[in-house]
């Protein structure tokens, strides 16, 4: 093979875009196969892969990325507002504004690290958020959530055509609803993924893991580390940026809340969930956080009592009610039992369990424990 | 302006009083067990909801409905007896309307239990693992709590009234030799921080004076020594785990009249708590009274309308502003030691 991709490389961005295309087909058991559910899907895939490329490579813990998320958002819904619905000039300067938010809060906050910079970066999206309900919101529209209007000017669009109809975002005409619409995030997941799948394999990459693993002796052997750091940081905040983007192209609403630290918690729950620091880890934990919340929270009394119908009554208007503080409005508190149990026994997350899983039958099959680490990093992936 | 500053002064004693506590408690976790506890807020939640719970189960009542006596509408008059109030008479309506300082009597035993059963049943597997990873459990709990709590009594906000007596303001010039009514304090405010005022005080009295207090302090100072002294320090810092809930805890009973509690309130405290044990110093307990009290009254200041004519929504970042310059400018914190969480 080239320099450019080993083969297993090249393997896994295979397989994996073959699952990001095959999706709509491979979620249809699941019943997950309509393209609003797809399309956070990827949104949030790309959202969490980029989150990993800070905390999984490099170590910071970062409690404030929903508010780069909210400022691409922002930025996009500006740029549909002004200059025209075409997608791609949103994206572009949603990513630009994100970076640049990016470079300000990364710059301050990255003189410290561990906890301190987890406070830091908690801070400076609080800050967002608060003044993107209070003093912002000519630019933000407060709590309504800032949307698109007909008599927006779209300087770029009015030289073209004259407006017409409900403004909806489009890529050179064609509508992004839909299926059109997930494939267009699909690519942007996938250009991600390989992004990501590049940095983890380059100097670059290598030089964040050794920050992880040891900051202190990298500054010893004569590296300036803070480049690093910084440059991780506005990746992944500008990734985040790319994620609150394509949020408003397929929902064209942006509001203040996607950057509450809720939002980044969520991020948080998704990587760990996965695996942290593994490539495909992040993009598992934000399908299945995303799965859980739109199966749990469609759940209501009558499909638990359907569930459950193999049950007496009595028994099961008692499982019924016990089970029904877990599903609909209640289902964060699975998904933070969830999380605890994640974090206590399987602190990789799902991506260690598949290693372990995957080392027992190699160590099954061959017998040898050479073997079985050889059959474990190759699941790492 | 001078008594307009100082009843801005009084105005962000009540917040810095909770957030002191909280940082108090949060503080004492991270010095004794070395365990960064995002789960601390739920603490304080749970705390507001037991006053809730003792108000309910105070108001009690049997209703009985009265076929013959029909209301103008012509349904029948539901005659609603309060149980404690037929048990007691006039002393059981003093019990209903002193609810909330009553329900510290519920809260205290409650939260040590809680306290110690979090710390043996989770926290103390967590010891030796990384902070971010106990970040992240105690973080999963909130979720857990804040969410049980939402299963139990809902989503929305519950009022908690304040004692009759308790309710009026009190007239702060007056006692300072002012004229009468230029400054004047709601009373349940000031009760706030002189509750606030004792249970540091105990809380300090406690680790300063007595034989555990000094074995509490030794352990954090050395806890492998203290182990080989032969000293049971583990349960020492799980009985410690306990205090720092019940004071947690009681932070959230006095201030349900102040804040109707629901299932974020935790959260939201926990937030600003964490800056502020951070702007004080990790570790510091004197650090994280001094900067929870700061902090509440500068965000007081910040919200006057004099100062958010010059800088608009300064009210709303101040606390998170303060947290970036102070850990820009000293990285330890206020008061922060050397060495910790320096790793």
């Amino acid at each position: 093979m080239s320099n450019f991709m080993s083969r297993k490389d090249l393997t896994l961005f295979l397989g994996f875009a073959a699952v990001v295309l095959l999706l709509p087909i491979l979620a249809t058991p699941f019943g997950a196969a309509y393209p609003d559910l797809l399309q956070r899907f990827m949104i949030f895939g790309i959202f969490a892969v980029g989150f990993n490329i800070l905390f999984g490579l490099t170590g910071y813990l970062s409690f404030g990325h929903a508010a780069f998320f909210g400022v691409g958002s922002y930025a996009a819904m500006w740029s549909f507002k002004l200059l025209s619905l075409n997608a791609i000039p949103a994206i572009l300067f949603a990513v630009v504004m994100s970076g640049l938010f990016a470079v300000a809060v990364g710059y301050v906050s990255l003189r410290r690290s561990g906890i301190y910079f987890s406070i830091l970066t908690l801070a400076f999206a609080q800050m967002s958020y608060n003044l993107a309900y209070s003093v912002l919101t000519p630019i933000t529209n407060g709590e309504t959530g800032l949307r698109m209007t007909l008599s927006d000017p779209r300087v770029i669009d009015g030289l073209f055509t004259s407006a017409s109809g409900a403004p909806v975002p489009s890529l050179f005409g064609m509508s992004l609803s839909g299926w059109n619409g997930f494939y267009f995030t699909a690519i942007f997941l996938l250009a991600t993924f390989f992004l990501s799948m590049r940095i983890s394999n380059s100097p670059f990459g290598m030089m964040l893991k050794g920050i992880k693993s040891n900051q202190n002796r990298m500054n010893y052997t004569g590296f300036n580390t803070r480049p690093y750091t910084l440059t991780a940081f506005i990746i992944s905040g500008m990734l985040a940026g790319l994620a609150g983007s394509l949020l408003v192209v397929t929902d064209p609403l942006a509001g203040a809340e996607r950057m509450q630290w809720t939002a980044s918690g969520e991020v948080v729950l998704m990587t760990i969930l996965g695996g942290v620091g593994t490539l495909v880890g992040p993009v598992i934990g934000a399908w299945l956080i995303k799965y859980f919340e739109n199966i749990f929270s469609s759940f209501n009394d009558n499909v638990l009592n359907n569930f459950y119908s193999f049950l007496p009554d009595g028994l099961r208007e008692v499982v019924v009610a016990v089970s029904g503080k877990f599903v609909g409005e209640g289902w964060h508190l699975s998904l933070g039992l969830l999380f605890v149990l994640i974090v206590v026994f399987l602190p990789g997350g799902i991506m260690e369990g598949v290693r372990r899983i995957g080392a027992r039958f190699g160590h099954m099959r061959k017998g040898s424990k050479s073997s079985a680490r050889v059959g474990a990093t190759a699941a790492v992936g | 302006m001078f008594e307009v500053l100082f009843l801005q002064f009084l105005n962000g004693l009540d917040k810095g009083s909770a957030y002191a506590l909280i940082a108090l408690g949060l503080t004492l976790v991270f010095g004794t067990l070395g365990v960064v506890n995002f789960a601390h807020g739920a603490l304080f939640m749970i705390g507001a909801f037991c006053a809730v719970t003792f108000r309910q189960l105070l108001t009690l009542e049997t209703v009985t409905v009265d076929p013959n006596n029909l209301s103008p509408w012509g349904t029948p008059v539901e005659i609603r007896a309060p149980l404690v109030q037929a048990w007691f008479g006039d002393f059981g309506a003093i019990l209903v309307n002193y609810s909330v300082p009553l329900s510290l009597l519920l809260a205290i035993p409650v939260m040590l239990l809680i306290g110690i059963g979090m710390e043996r049943g989770l926290i103390k597997y967590f010891y030796k693992r990384p902070h971010a990873e106990q970040i992240l459990v105690t973080f999963g709990l909130a979720i857990v709590l804040g969410e049980i709590i939402k299963a139990i009594f809902g989503p929305n906000p519950i009022p908690q009234p304040m004692p009759t007596d308790l309710r009026g303001a009190a007239d702060i010039g007056a006692w300072l030799g002012m004229a009468p009514g230029v400054i004047t304090y709601p009373l349940w405010r000031l009760v706030y921080f002189l509750f606030s005022a004792g249970i540091i005080a105990a809380v300090f009295a406690f680790l300063q004076f007595t034989t555990f207090g000094m074995v509490v302090r030794a352990g954090m100072a050395d806890r492998e020594t203290v182990g080989i002294l032969g000293i049971n320090i583990d349960r020492r810092f799980t009985i410690m785990f306990g205090i720092a809930a019940v004071v947690a805890g009681m932070a959230g009973v006095m201030y349900t009249p102040l804040l109707p509690p629901n299932y974020t309130i935790g959260m939201d405290f926990l937030v600003i708590s964490f800056v502020v044990v951070v702007v004080g110093g990790m570790g510091s307990l004197p650090g994280a009274i001094a900067s929870g009290f700061l902090l509440g009254i500068l965000q007081s200041f910040a919200s006057m309308t004099q100062v958010k004519a010059i800088f608009p929504g300064i009210d709303q970042i101040i606390i998170y502003l303060v947290a970036v310059i102070i850990l820009l400018v000293r990285p330890r914190g206020l008061l922060g030691r050397r060495g910790v969480m320096e790793t």
